[in-house]
């Protein structure tokens, strides 16, 4: 009886334990654990190199410096300056993005043959970055309250195990109905990403490998790789020695310290 | 210019940098060919059709300081062999940069750009244009100057202080996009008894709010177009003799972005070359992004000009924007190869004066550049002083770029 008793009580602890959860919650809690660990970074700077591969498997190459700030205020999300170095001709050319969390994000082209800091529409989400696989949309950064989330399930994911969380996009003019994220439930590192087209299609799949953790806290991956299931082609994203805490204030992500560039 | 001077500074610089050890070539060489078509409008120029020439501009810099610090030199040069007068040399940029935080300085032989609007950039006003390389303006001699940026919560102040000025370039008599006259560039009067060393200033305040970008400035020094005045010493050979008078000028940017739309303003109020006027551009730039979903963006421009200044070229500058629209088409591919082409139509909407350009441009290798410009001035009535003069010049040129 007293077992039965007791039986009982576990299964109704359970229930409510469960039921406390919708998936939608546990999604958001999810997106929040990964963003609380990535929290603190105050800056990071990077170099990439950009791999194009065509569908005959023809390979092209950019280098890019990418530096951001993290943004704590209410209505703003981080901010992101791209630095061209190759293709040599557009060397010196740079993006400055500052994200908001409601309206539309700010951004701003350098080109340094003119010397003119041009401010550009930021309702290009779906586009092209410089001819890759990548749209303007997956290299924003990424702020939790832009989306909405939904839990799927547990399984395992290689050599360990993945939340699988579906993610809708929650701003404007996004070229996807949602993406499928495999987090895994050790570090909360995102593992995969499977991108959905506005027809529901599977468009692109990217994977990431070889991560790394730096200052003890935040884990960086060193490559990333995206396919096109469409077009056959792909892009691979290298990364080398991320830095953080480098000291870059607001003043070095304005408009006006565009033109220090070269 | 003292070039020898220049050369000893710009060796100097390769030894301070080789100490450094942090520094950068870098640069960009190009075969350029230019064609015309029709015969020259005025019987002393060139009956020749086809001109190549090559272009050299190579790029040092040097960082130090944990990159606060940046020494840069950007020679220029252009042989042409068939045009003598368009073969030159220039200092685009031999400067200090050091940026600490919250503000820069610039000391040195620098290049400035300020402006929104894409068929004229009539606020900007620190850097000569360099009229032989390109018609557009968008060609900028090497300023010397002192400048420094402060950066703040309230937006950025620009302060600068140009203690020399450069000439305007002119085409000779016998070259291609003349003017009606020919002009004496060796006799160049000053309003100021400084003559080229009057001592410049400017002050720049821009900021963005929200979707609002804005700047406003004020010049106080030689103006950068010169005027003419009228030599007729040899009445059978009459010459134009460039004059830059000493002027004060407030300029307003003003640009609204919001979604695909990005509406643009500019306007100058100048005093100094005739009667105090007004001039301004505005207009529109409205983008469809990602075309077809074949990843093309495809953008609309449609920009009015007017320029309230004295017709007169004896008076004013002269300019060919008095009252025009400009409507433009500006395609970007998005391609691994970065293929984009941009054509415009400039139409006078008082007479018949009509000009159409269009730029092409996509990579064929890796820092190889494939670029066409072409220019065709359909109608130019003797009364648009600049135009006019290059109504047969209607030209196409073919650039073969290597980037390094």
């Amino acid at each position: 009886m007293k077992k039965c008793a007791s039986l009982l009580l576990l299964t109704v602890l359970l229930a409510r334990v469960a039921g406390a959860e919708t998936p939608e919650e546990k999604g958001l809690a999810i997106a929040n654990e990964v963003d609380r660990r990535n929290q603190g970074y105050a800056d990071m700077v990077v170099a990439m190199t950009m791999t194009l591969i065509d569908a005959r498997g023809k390979t092209d190459e950019r280098k890019l410096d990418l530096k951001a700030l993290e943004v704590t205020a209410a209505d703003d999300g981080d901010k992101a300056l791209l630095v061209f170095n190759q293709p040599r001709d557009v060397a010196g050319t740079a993006l400055l993005t500052a994200t908001h969390i409601q309206a539309e994000d700010d951004q701003w082209l350098y080109l340094p043959a003119l010397k003119r800091i041009k401010r550009i529409s930021s309702s290009n989400k779906t586009g092209s970055f410089m001819g890759s696989e990548f749209s303007y949309e997956d290299l924003a950064p990424q702020e939790v309250r832009k989306y909405q989330y939904k839990f799927l399930r547990h399984e395992p994911c290689g050599a360990l195990r993945c939340l699988v969380v579906e993610v809708y996009p929650g701003y404007k003019n996004s070229g996807y109905a949602k993406l499928i994220n495999w987090i895994d439930d050790q570090e909360y590192r995102s593992q995969k990403i499977a991108f959905y087209d506005t027809a529901n299609q599977l468009l692109k799949t990217l994977t990431a490998e070889g991560y790394r953790q730096y200052l003890n806290q935040y884990w960086r991956p060193d490559t990333l790789m995206m396919v096109n299931h469409k077009n056959g082609k792909g892009t691979r994203l290298t990364f080398g020695e991320y830095r953080f805490k480098t000291g870059l204030k607001d003043n070095d992500f304005a408009p006006a310290a565009l033109q220090r560039g070269r | 210019m003292n070039w020898r001077a220049c050369g000893l500074a710009a060796a100097l610089i390769v030894v301070a940098a080789d100490e450094a050890g942090a520094y950068e070539w870098s640069g960009m060489l190009a075969f350029d060919n230019r064609v015309f078509w029709e015969e020259p409008a005025f019987p002393e120029q060139r009956s020749q059709a086809y001109y190549p020439s090559l272009v050299m501009q190579p790029e040092l810099r040097a960082d130090w300081n944990g990159e606060k610090d940046r020494f840069t030199f950007i020679p220029f040069l252009r042989a042409e062999p068939a045009d003598p007068q368009r073969q030159h040399l220039d200092i685009r940029e031999l400067n200090w940069l050091h940026a600490a935080g919250d503000w820069d300085v610039t000391v040195g032989v620098a290049k400035v750009f300020w402006g929104v609007t894409e068929s004229r950039h009539l606020v900007d006003i620190i850097n000569q244009s360099d009229l032989l390389e390109d018609i557009d303006r968008e060609q900028k001699l090497g300023q010397p100057m002192v400048n420094l940026n402060l950066i703040g919560e309230y937006g950025t102040f620009g302060f600068y202080v140009l203690p020399y000025f450069r000439e305007q370039t002119y085409q000779d008599r016998r070259g291609r996009l003349r003017f009606a006259l020919p002009i004496d560039t060796d006799r160049a009067r000053y309003a100021s008894a400084r003559e080229e060393w009057h001592t410049d200033v400017a002050l720049r305040w821009s900021h963005s709010l929200a979707s609002w970008d804005i700047g406003v400035s004020y010049f106080r020094g030689t103006g950068r177009e010169s005027a003419f005045d009228l030599d007729l010493g040899d009445p059978f050979n009459p010459r134009l003799v460039p004059r830059y008078d000493l002027i004060r000028q407030t300029g307003l940017e003003l640009q609204h972005t919001s979604g695909p739309w990005l509406l643009k303003l500019e306007a100058i109020s100048r005093a100094g070359q005739g009667k105090r006027f007004f001039a301004a551009t505005a207009g529109f730039e409205y983008t469809w992004f990602d075309v077809l979903s074949r990843g093309a963006d495809l953008g609309v421009l449609a920009e009015c000009n007017h320029d309230g200044r004295d017709a007169n070229p004896l008076v004013a500058p002269p300019v060919p924007y008095d009252d025009d629209v400009f409507l433009g088409l500006r395609l970007s591919m998005n391609d691994a190869d970065d293929s984009s082409v941009l054509a415009g139509v400039l139409q006078d909407v008082d007479q018949d004066a009509t000009f159409i350009s269009l730029k092409a441009n996509r990579r064929f290798a890796t820092d190889w550049i494939l670029e066409v410009k072409g220019r065709h001035f359909v109608d130019a009535p003797p009364d648009d002083f600049v135009l006019h003069g290059y109504r047969r010049d209607s030209h196409l040129q073919l650039r073969l770029a290597r980037y390094f």
